[in-house]
């Protein structure tokens, strides 16, 4: 038994991280704009089918691909920042803006599916394959790859957020958007661009996920929101760090019911949803103001 | 009347009315509101007669579950301002308490169709553990723990034993014959729709429906004037699971197979609160409206393009225009468009009562 078990907590806490950086894009939006963003399942899909098309058909390595997927990713933030969240106004903003992120998911699944059919799709390198020994253990490369990823691109965006002018201002918008406007914030200007860089981070974890998941296709999306969702309410919402924890947590813990019964691991995390909320509404490292309505 | 007095009631006319819109938002017209719900139900009844074909009866009876469901959906979500993006598990639930129930009865011709109330018990019921849990929290939280109590129910159906898994359950063969046997079905759906929006106008009327709504203004304050909020919000939740459970029930019979991705289908929970914003949410006409619109559309446009994709892709841009452009819904937006034409109407009525500020 010890023989799985201990490859299933290095897996979950490699592929932990993957989901610890788009965790983090999701609560970062949330934090910023009072929103959760539930299309970031599909736009994590779409950054892993940019990585598959600049790989298959350009011979561009999936890694460095990312200097192009990166930046378009963010660019598409902005615009459906610009085109669906910003024109929401209004006493409903709350719930129109996820009802708005969810037409938002349904119409990317569509296109998806429209260009790429139903397949299931890998991405492949050289590195997906190979594998390297630890302690008498196996570890795919790729896992190792992905996480260092992770946790550089989660380090850059704590730089990002905790030495830099920029993200001064996106941590006043997160603890008071008045005071923070009044004070001569950019409110509009630094919620596009969080929004963006929110979205910014799906292109590597779609890379990520793609790499380190048996293959993807349109129908990935819900199956991530679904995890990303839990992961960031159990962190506690807006919350950076309790999103991290949750992340490698939980995806160790699904790693490891996994032995036993792959049908029902998923449904771990669900059950440790209800569970801990029943205890904690706020989540486990929430603030209570985020119960208040 | 002084000018400034006029000026003022031209003023009052012209301002949209505050709170929450009635039965649909339009200035209240008794006679008129009667005569169209009038116009509506005889439409509904003799629809099968003026197009007896099966395909015309089919859509028919999948717009009034949708009319059923959605209003159901509206007078938890819609009243009480939580939205739940759950109401699948309700539905599903209905679905598979029908069909395993009819399974190990051995249940076959028209007796299935007393498991209808074993439909609307099992949703009901399973509204009040999910709702104890859910309604301790709000707003974001709220809507992804139904998200979560959705992906839980799906996976159940897909792996539990006596669901069948992913093949499913068939439903006991009804011997009717082929030309009128979606009838029967249809006024079903019709009486559910009926019953369904009824209860949804009486709730509206009634203290009950005050509270809701007095809970989806400002919670913290009405739970300070006395509106027991828990068991409120709990006792909507379950009437409105009850409900989505039945029409579950029936879908089943009518449809003749339960699998795990049509009982339990994300776009089912979507579709629901796309009805109700689209005709007003909260509103007892709002919901009404959206499935009679956006049902019968959703399904030529699958029948006309074949291809889901291009459907789902139009579903969503109407989804977004219908959020962006009437946030509030076609009716209550027509409403306030309505009395602003009427006040313009009568200022050039009185051209000389009216000064020009």
């Amino acid at each position: 038994m010890a023989s799985q078990i201990y490859p299933a907590i290095a897996d979950g806490i490699l592929v932990g991280g993957v989901y610890a950086l788009m965790a983090v894009g999701l609560t970062l939006i949330f934090g910023v704009l009072d929103i959760i963003n539930v299309a970031q399942g599909i736009l994590v899909v779409i950054g892993g089918y940019l990585s598959y098309v600049l790989s298959v058909h350009l011979h561009i390595d999936l890694f460095l691909g990312l200097l192009i997927t990166v930046p378009v990713m963010f660019g598409l933030g902005l615009v459906i920042h610009t085109v669906v969240i910003r024109p929401l106004r209004g006493s409903e903003r709350t719930s129109m803006s996820l009802l708005a992120c969810f037409a938002v998911a349904i119409i990317g699944e569509g296109v998806l599916y429209a260009v790429f059919g139903a397949d299931v799709v890998t991405l492949h390198a050289s590195y997906t394959q190979s594998s390297f020994q630890i302690a008498g253990y196996y570890i795919t490369d790729i896992y190792l790859y992905c996480f260092l990823l992770a946790l550089a691109l989660v380090a850059v965006i704590y730089l990002l957020l905790y030495r830099t002018r920029f993200g001064r201002s996106v941590r006043a918008t997160m603890q008071d958007p008045v005071a923070a406007r009044l004070v001569g914030i950019n409110i509009n200007r630094v919620a596009a661009l969080t929004f963006g860089l929110g979205v910014a981070v799906t292109a590597a974890g779609g890379m990520a996920f793609g790499a380190t998941s048996g293959g993807f296709n349109p129908n990935s999306g819900y199956d991530l929101i679904s995890r990303l969702l839990a992961i960031v309410i159990l962190g506690g919402l807006g919350s950076i760090g309790g999103a991290l924890v949750a992340a490698v947590f939980m995806i160790t813990l699904e790693s490891v019911v996994d032995i036993w019964s792959p049908s029902w691991a998923v449904a771990v995390f669900y059950v440790a949803l209800v569970v801990v909320l029943t205890v904690r509404p706020a989540g486990l490292f929430g603030r209570a103001a985020v119960r208040a309505q | 009347m002084t000018p400034s007095a006029v000026r003022q009631a031209a003023a009052r006319a012209a301002r949209p009315r505050r709170g929450p819109p009635g039965f649909s938002g339009l200035p209240a017209r008794p006679l008129l509101i009667a005569a169209g719900v009038l116009a509506v139900v005889a439409a509904g009844v003799l629809f099968p007669v003026a197009f007896p074909s099966p395909v015309a009866t089919t859509y028919g009876f999948d717009t009034l579950i949708f009319v059923a469901c959605a209003s159901a959906w509206n007078l938890f979500s819609g009243y009480s301002g939580y939205l739940s993006l759950g109401h699948a598990v309700f539905f599903g639930s209905g679905v598979y308490a029908v069909a395993v129930g009819a399974q190990d009865w051995h249940l076959t011709g028209t007796g299935v169709f007393g498991l209808l109330p074993l439909a609307a018990a099992v949703g009901g019921g399973i509204a009040i553990p999910l709702g104890l849990v859910a309604l301790r929290v709000r707003r974001h939280t709220f809507v992804v723990i139904t998200i979560a109590f959705f992906f839980i129910f799906q996976l159940m159906a897909f792996n539990l034993a006596f669901t069948g898994g992913t093949s499913g359950l068939v439903a006991p063969i009804l011997n009717w014959s082929g030309a009128t046997y979606n009838n029967p079905f249809y006024y079903a759906a019709l009486l559910l729709a009926g019953a369904t929006v009824a209860v949804s106008w009486l709730i509206r009327r009634a203290r009950f429906g005050l509270h809701l709504r007095a809970i989806r203004d400002d919670e913290d304050r009405a739970r300070g004037l006395g509106v027991p909020a828990l068991r409120v919000k709990l006792a909507a939740f379950v009437v409105s699971g009850a409900i989505t459970g039945l029409a579950g029930g029936l879908w089943y019979y009518f449809i003749g197979a339960a699998a795990p991705q049509s009982a339990f289908d994300p776009l089912f929970d979507l579709s629901l609160a796309l009805m109700a914003f689209f005709g007003g949410l909260g509103t007892v006409a709002g919901p009404v409206l959206g499935a009679l619109v956006l049902e019968p559309a959703q399904q030529w446009l699958t029948a006309r393009f074949t291809s889901n994709y291009l459907s789902e892709i139009l579903l969503g841009v109407l989804f977004l225009v219908v959020i962006i452009f009437m946030p509030r819904g076609v009716l209550p937006t027509a409403s306030e468009r309505l009395a602003r034409w009427r006040a313009a109407w009568r200022r050039r009525r009185e051209p000389g009562a009216e000064t020009r500020p």
